[in-house]
């Protein structure tokens, strides 16, 4: 599967990684070069600097041959924005987006964004974690 | 009419002014708190701060019966995002978003904003319109039929002097409109009118046969 993601930080590069390690070919794309340090030292895809909400530099990624898009910066509109330009000018089939607030993720997702909210997945893992009764282990 | 604008910067603060003094009702919501206390202070209290891309603001601000919704910000994806809230979660009948970017004017069109202006694409024109040899101007866009209006001067050379407009090959859906003429009133030409030397002419077009158009009217 050809996979383009935008972001790499911790979790952009961290996926980055574990695709390319099963044999994907993984086109990550940032603003910023010193970024792709987060990247494992043997990565085997390919690396850019880019904008992801730039047709351009979207194409240079070769997002026109990928079957999926995901959008992993810090910000909530630019993954947006940039998941609705991988949908709907260019195509991708799967386009998975990160977005931090809820209230904007249910709004997209019924927009047909495919997209997950740390903040509600991680407070409903935490408030189960320290629920749980004394002794249990995760 | 309640208008909400998103944006407090140049654009939305002289905005804000316009339209308040055509007696508007209306909302700035803007993120920095100095320039919304400077809004408050030139113009009343008609700014308030907030992220426009919040549900929870916008819920606030009375989204639900604002009759127009203007993003102006200088950042696309918070404009785009916005006005998408606006229209799909509020219901506002009429978005309108900037665009810094010129590149992003399709994804805007595609994803349902009513009306964009490309401010780039705007001041790039205007520059254009000064550069003397520049072939042809444009004037305005009418985006829902996909039509825009451009002015072209006759050189010298050209030729489509001394032909009549029915003689000239214009492009499919192409209308001359307007002849300006030296100092003679502006008249709409006629199928037998005679193409001369320095007139400006006031054209309907598409992008497509923009060029043809201009091959026409200014090829020797």
């Amino acid at each position: 599967m050809k996979v383009v993601i935008m972001g790499c930080g911790r979790v952009g590069g961290r996926l980055a990684g574990l695709l390319a390690d099963e044999g994907h070919e993984v086109t990550i794309l940032d603003l910023d070069e010193y970024s792709f340090r987060r990247l494992p030292p043997d990565f085997g895809g390919t690396a850019l600097v880019g904008n992801g909400t730039d047709e351009d530099a979207l194409k240079k990624a070769g997002i026109e041959q990928a079957d999926a898009f995901i959008a992993l910066t810090q910000g909530d509109n630019r993954n947006i924005m940039a998941c609705q330009i991988a949908k709907h000018i260019f195509n991708v089939p799967r386009v998975l987006c990160r977005t931090y607030d809820p209230l904007r993720r249910e709004l997209f997702g019924s927009l047909g964004i495919e997209s997950f909210s740390p903040t509600t997945i991680f407070a409903q893992m935490i408030k189960e974690q320290l629920l749980k009764p004394k002794g249990e282990k995760n | 009419m309640y208008i909400i604008i998103i944006g407090g910067g140049q654009v939305g603060y002289y905005l804000a002014k316009a339209l308040l003094d055509e007696g508007h009702e209306l909302l700035v919501l803007e993120k920095d708190p100095v320039r919304t206390a400077f809004i408050c202070n030139e113009l009343g209290s008609v700014c308030v701060r907030g992220d426009g891309c919040e549900m929870a603001t916008l819920e606030e601000a009375g989204a639900e019966r604002a009759e127009m919704f203007v993003a102006v910000t200088g950042d696309d994806e918070d404009n785009l995002v916005s006005c998408q809230a606006a229209k799909h979660r509020f219901n506002v009948p009429r978005t309108v978003a900037r665009i810094n970017n010129p590149k992003n004017e399709t994804i805007f069109k595609k994803m349902g904003i009513d009306v964009t202006i490309s401010s780039t694409k705007i001041i790039l024109e205007s520059i254009e319109e000064e550069v003397p040899t520049h072939p042809i101007t444009h004037l305005l866009d009418i985006q829902e039929q996909g039509l825009e209006v451009v002015e072209i001067k006759i050189p010298p050379h050209s030729t489509a002097i001394g032909k009549m407009v029915k003689e000239l090959p214009l492009p499919a859906g192409n209308t001359l409109s307007l002849v300006i003429r030296g100092q003679q009133r502006p008249f709409a030409p006629e199928e037998d009118t005679v193409i001369e030397a320095e007139d400006q002419v006031i054209a309907i077009t598409t992008p497509e046969s923009e060029e043809a158009l201009g091959t026409v009217l200014r090829g020797s």
